[in-house]
């Protein structure tokens, strides 16, 4: 999440969702969180009983909108236009958080002289490259005053590789240059001021299609509800990373809140409500081909990464928590390799694959519709139905070798072969599919990190059923079974896989909460593993308690820093605890939640400059001039000791760059970015651009779309023109409480599926009286890629739009259809497009655009309906293996004996 | 054979009554309630039938279905909860309320049995199947049940229904099984929002009360209580609502109908109908008698006298 990520320095929500119930006022946005995460919109809602406002600005009127106090419609993608309005509002009526702003934010900053905003480029920053369509990567001018220039690499951005050194290293200086005044021309406050100055209401208003008192009603409850006495948060999720200009609607919302004064402190924040379970922890210890567990940048071929050393250099950061990547990093190696790692073989570093092009999922699911993947291995994904553009990753699925899934049911990927309606003949497909039946959460040992950073353990309750195994299992075996393959071999490439530590397996026979022995052998002892991540001393192997304990010259071993501290000693895994602590509202006893336990992030900003709390009602965390420490509700999430009057020099580095009244502390300045020097690939600041499918031409800047937007060309992946009279109506996707994602997981389900049973498409009644379509009617949605049919559900709830002088439609899609399952219906991303954003390569399935009309579609062959639902529960027929024909079997037998 | 298969189990002892508090206000229509309910009790589907009627597909409360959330879109009449007075609505002549699209109000409330205090299909089970149990709740069992219907007739609020499959009437039996456990009901354990609430009903009309004047006060007037106390022939109801608008809005019924109140109107209706049928058969009766009498002699016996 570089939105976060840029604006204070972790790519994390700054807050808990327990924590939303001590706001004032909530501006949920891109999210629609009663639907989507309906147990942790009981905090919110909590909230509102105790009088707090909630908002909710949302282009489809939700269960989210009917619980808030006020809902503003607005047009899909056009966020930051009415941020930005916000923002234009709370600078010109001087509603911002005065002190907070001139301390703990880089307003007073001053900006290289070349820099260029949009302003003055029509749209376009400095460094913009049109015939490569990306900013440059080293050069620019987006850059505090008095620094060097980032050094220019090699990588192409479109490669996605993160590097830390780019995101942070460009400033080197603890005190850059400011004017305390935030008079300076070049001072970011005044370049805010002046890129912001054309959202006005009108302008907004004409843009979103909102009324124009909505962004002043808005912004007036935001700014009532901030300041020392009160706090405010904003909630958001997939409804604004979704975009092309996701990034950047989140760094807008990082600038209000630090505008406002709202980060670290409780009922403050921006709470990212993640789109999956443990999604957190998948980006934490990521699933991600550019990252290292902890955030540590996978090498790439196109830095300088040759050896260790090189590599620890051109990615390292002078002042901040970053400053400690190289101790981060060699105790990672160490982790992963054990006594193989070494200081004389560079602690294995050469083993470490690198990277050489973007290896995100939507870049290879193209290279997939191309021809040029061989082999996929899934675990509980489901692209046929999930990914934008289904229809091109259905196309690439066919062209495998080979397909490995690991899921519960059968999903539309794994039976894309036989039930894809619009597939090929099943003759024709010569990929080979293993589909692993998986275990469920219940039947598996591991821990969930939640959106709030929170890890929580859960223990075994019954073995799976069948030949289904947890993926743990999965993932060990395959481990062990390549390793016995490699054994022998004496290629370098191999040596990463021969020296790979995989000691996870289980010291003793594990009894199930029942009392019985568990069926299954070979499961790797989960808890070895979370021992691993926290890190231990390599000489007694005893456990660190923290990342401080970490270092770089091999005698620690830690998977993921951030994690360290999670399980401190042999016996004690904190993700397991569930005391309750009255009296303290942030709960430190319940689970653990990293950096080092602590649940609100920068929360040093809950106390003034001088350490001490904002108001009483708002007390977190505070400077104990007694004992000359911080103290507080929570983990202070600085360093221990610092005192609040303490300044940084110039010379400054590492964590004495940080003063005492600099909450972030992976900042090398320890400020909060209202302007990011760096960390973004399409500008320092937001700025509004319209979708790649828009109905209207951007009324703002002469650039239509976000200018560094990655396309695919492919006959079925066609774009719209922007404001292309053949797709006049705007389409965005949502989510239904009743299904899960792409359904996989509840289209299976009796009890699930007779609540949502069938496709359908909302419109207004204006639209359908337009289009001759009564409620109920099939209808037929296309445009340049796809063509769907659905039902059509006529409600008031979806509300035409005076956009520009005209009015605009919009239909709301859930997208939890698909052919496989006890309910059937069109997959509604065959509509979406395959396109990356600059930053994280994501795609545009909030807004796009199409058009619809009455009647079925003609062409299209219909999975067969099930009519009448299936007893409960519903198993497909588990193949029942004899025990002594399991891979385990042996050891059965042998148990038995 | 022990004496004790002659003997009926001891009656357990009466428990201070239960019931739900469904707060409206707090409803955010996950369904949660209904699926909680169906795996708690092991029900089946009803169906895959698309409605079209908002996000309610449920439909109606049935023998399969025992928790029903039900959806309500409502134009709004700027005292609503999307427009309350902490932000003030949209001016009359802005796009969005007039020419557009009105804005609207999305109501949401789960519905279940009421568990009547004094439940009309209880009145009207002639084989004693439904009982109050020791919390109060009404409870069908099933092994007395013999599919008559009478119930499903007698219920204003439409909640009891014969299952095709075995022909008895199933309904919500308050989680009988997990209150004996000293659990409460699956629905309410598993509401996200705490909008239903399960416990003594002393307590709950308490809280209501309380919480209805907290709720007016924040400038929602037109709050009010359903079934917490009794109104006319009805009962107060074991599971009540806190609701924002009118209840047809809810699909309840504004004032619902007790048969056996009807029933000394009915039966002196009955008997003065049968009085009255009576009358007239005896009228008829006596009529035709007396027409007989006065019939006109034959002409012989006529002439007989004459002569």
């Amino acid at each position: 999440m570089p939105g976060l990520g840029t604006s204070f320095g972790r790519g994390a929500a700054t807050t808990s969702q327990r924590d939303l119930q001590h706001s004032d006022c909530v501006l949920i946005m891109g999210s629609n969180m009663a639907e989507a995460h309906p147990v942790g919109f009981r905090f919110p809602l909590m909230a509102r009983e105790r009088g707090a406002t909630l908002i909710h600005v949302d282009p489809h009127f939700s269960r989210t909108s009917a619980l808030c106090d006020r809902y503003v419609p607005i047009r899909a993608g056009t966020d930051i236009a009415f941020l930005g309005g916000v923002i234009r509002y709370v600078l010109e009526n001087d509603l911002w958080f005065q002190e907070y702003v001139r301390h703990y934010t880089n307003a007073g900053t001053i900006i290289d002289k070349n820099f260029t905003d949009t302003e003055d480029g029509d749209g376009l920053f400095d460094g913009f490259r049109p015939r490569q369509h990306q900013y440059e990567s080293g050069a620019k001018a987006w850059n505090y005053a008095s620094e060097p220039a980032a050094p220019p690499t090699e990588t192409p951005p479109e490669i996605g590789a993160e590097s830390w050194s780019e995101k942070l290293a460009a400033i080197d200086n603890a005190d850059p240059k400011h004017d305390d005044t935030l008079q300076h021309p070049r001072c970011v406050f005044q370049i805010l001021r002046r890129h912001f100055s054309r959202y006005t209401p009108e302008m907004v208003a004409s843009i979103c299609g909102c009324p124009p008192e909505a962004v002043a009603q808005v912004a007036e409850a935001l700014a009532r509800n901030s300041g020392r006495e009160r706090t405010s948060a904003i909630v958001y999720a997939v409804g604004w990373t979704q975009h092309t200009i996701g990034v950047q609607i989140i760094r807008a919302a990082g600038i209000l809140q630090l505008l406002l004064g709202n980060i670290g402190r409780p009922g403050g924040g921006i709470m990212a409500m993640r789109g999956h379970a443990s999604i957190q922890g998948s980006t934490d210890i990521p699933t991600l081909y550019n990252l290292l567990p902890g955030y540590i940048p996978q090498p790439a071929t196109a830095r300088q990464h040759e050896t260790l050393a090189r590599y620890l250099r051109q990615e390292h950061v002078a002042n901040g928590v970053w400053s400690s990547f190289p101790k981060y990093a060699v105790s990672l190696l160490k982790a992963w390799y054990g006594a193989a790692a070494s200081p004389e073989n560079d602690f294995g570093f050469a083993w470490v694959p690198k990277i050489d092009d973007n290896y995100s999922q939507l870049p290879y699911a193209y290279k997939m519709a191309q021809g040029q993947v061989r082999g996929y291995l899934i675990f509980g994904q489901n692209p046929a139905g999930g990914n934008p553009n289904a229809r091109l990753a259905r196309a690439g699925l066919r062209q495998l070798d080979w397909l490995v899934l690991m899921d519960w049911f059968e999903t539309e990927t794994a039976s894309y072969w036989y039930k894809d309606p619009d597939g090929a003949d099943p003759k024709k497909i010569a990929t080979e599919i293993f589909f692993i039946p998986a275990a469920m959460a219940a039947e598996k040992d591991g821990s969930f990190t939640n959106t709030s950073r929170l890890v929580q353990w859960h223990d075994k309750a019954a073995d799976p059923p069948g030949d289904a195994r947890s993926d743990a299992w999965f993932v060990y075996q395959l481990g062990l079974r390549l390793k016995e393959v490699y054994r022998d071999s004496e290629r370098p490439r191999d040596q990463g896989l021969r020296h790979l530590t995989w000691d996870y397996g289980e010291d003793a026979e594990r009894i199930l909460p029942d009392g019985t022995p568990s069926r299954i052998a070979g499961e790797p002892d989960a808890e070895k593993i979370l021992r691993e991540i926290n890190g231990y001393r390599v000489a007694d192997g005893r456990q660190v308690a923290g990342y401080h304990e970490l270092q770089d010259d091999g005698s620690t071993a830690c998977g993921c820093w951030i994690y360290s501290g999670i399980f401190p000693e042999k016996d004690n895994n904190r993700a397991r605890s569930r005391r309750r602590t009255p009296g303290n509202p942030a709960e430190p006893e319940w689970a653990w939640s990293w950096p080092a336990n602590t649940r609100i992030l920068y929360n040093r900003a809950s106390a003034d400059p001088d350490g001490r709390p904002w108001s009483e009602r708002k007390k977190y965390v505070w400077w104990d001039a007694a004992t000359r420490r911080w103290t507080g509700l929570d983990h202070p999430d600085f360093p221990p000791d610092r005192d609040p009057a303490y300044r940084p020099g110039k010379r400054s580095h590492q964590m004495e760059a940080i003063g005492g009244n600099s909450p972030f502390i992976l900042k090398p300045d320890g400020k909060g970015w209202l302007f990011a020097p760096s960390g973004t690939r399409d500008g320092p600041l937001p700025t509004h651009y319209e979708p790649v499918e828009s109905p209207v031409k951007n009324r703002l800047y002469a650039v239509q779309s976000d200018p560094a937007t990655h396309l695919y060309r492919h006959k079925l992946n066609r774009y719209a023109k922007p404001a292309d009279p053949k797709y006049p109506i705007v389409a965005t996707t949502f989510r239904l409480t009743e299904h899960y994602l792409s359904g996989a997981m509840s289209r299976h389900n009796s009890w699930l599926s007779e609540l949502q049973p069938e496709m359908f498409i909302e419109m207004s009644p204006l639209l359908a009286e337009e289009k001759g379509v009564a409620n109920g009617d099939w209808i037929t949605v296309w445009n340049a890629r796809a063509a769907i049919e659905a039902r059509a559900l006529v409600t008031p709830r979806i509300q035409p739009l005076r956009v520009d002088g005209r009015i605009v439609h919009q239909i709301g899609i859930p997208f939890h259809w698909g052919y496989a399952g006890q309910v059937v219906g069109a997959v509604a991303n065959d509509l979406t497009s395959l396109l990356t954003d600059p930053n994280v390569s994501m795609h545009e399935a909030k807004a796009f655009t199409c058009n619809l009309r009455r009647g079925r579609h003609a062409r299209v062959a219909r999975p067969p309906r099930p009519n009448a639902p299936q007893p409960w529960p519903e198993w497909q027929p588990m193949p029942q293996t004899p025990p002594a024909a399991q891979p385990e079997g042996a050891a059965l037998r042998e148990r038995r004996r | 054979m022990p004496a004790a298969f002659f003997t009926a189990a001891a009656q357990p002892a009466p428990q201070e009554p239960t019931g739900f508090f469904t707060d409206a206000t707090l409803c955010i229509g996950c369904k949660a309630c209904e699926v909680a309910c169906k795996q708690w009790n092991q029900l089946p589907a009803d169906g895959y039938e698309w409605r079209g009627t908002s996000y309610d597909n449920t439909h109606a409360l049935s023998a399969a279905t025992w928790r029903h959330v039900a959806f309500a879109e409502r134009p709004c009449d700027g005292g609503g909860r999307s427009a309350p007075a902490a932000l003030a609505p949209p001016p009359a002549e802005s796009a969005i309320g007039t020419e557009l699209g009105a804005p609207i109000r999305w109501l949401m409330v789960s519905d279940v049995c009421k568990h009547c205090r004094q439940a009309p299909c209880e009145e009207a089970c002639p084989t004693g199947a439904l009982i109050y149990n020791e919390f109060g709740n009404v409870y069908v069992q099933q092994d007395i049940c013999n599919g008559c219907g009478y119930c499903v007739s007698a219920c204003p609020f439409g909640v009891l229904d014969r299952a095709e499959s075995d022909g008895r009437v199933h309904k919500c039996t308050l989680c009988y099984d997990r209150q004996k456990d000293g659990l409460e009901p699956a629905c309410a354990k598993a509401c996200p929002t705490d909008s239903i609430q399960f416990g003594p009903l002393s307590q709950l009309r308490a809280r209501a009360r309380q919480r209805l004047e907290q709720v007016r006060a924040r400038g929602e007037d037109q709050a009010y209580l359903y079934g917490a106390e009794p109104a006319g022939e009805y009962s107060s109801l074991g599971a009540f609502f806190l609701l924002t608008d009118a209840p047809e809005a809810y699909n309840l019924p504004a004032a619902p109908r007790r048969p056996r109140a009807h029933l000394p109107r009915n039966y002196a209706w009955t008997a003065l109908t049968a009085v009255a049928m009576a009358a007239v058969a005896g009228w008829a009766f006596a009529a035709s008698f007396g027409r007989e009498a006065a019939a006109p002699r034959r002409p012989a016996e006529a002439e007989n006298e004459v002569a």
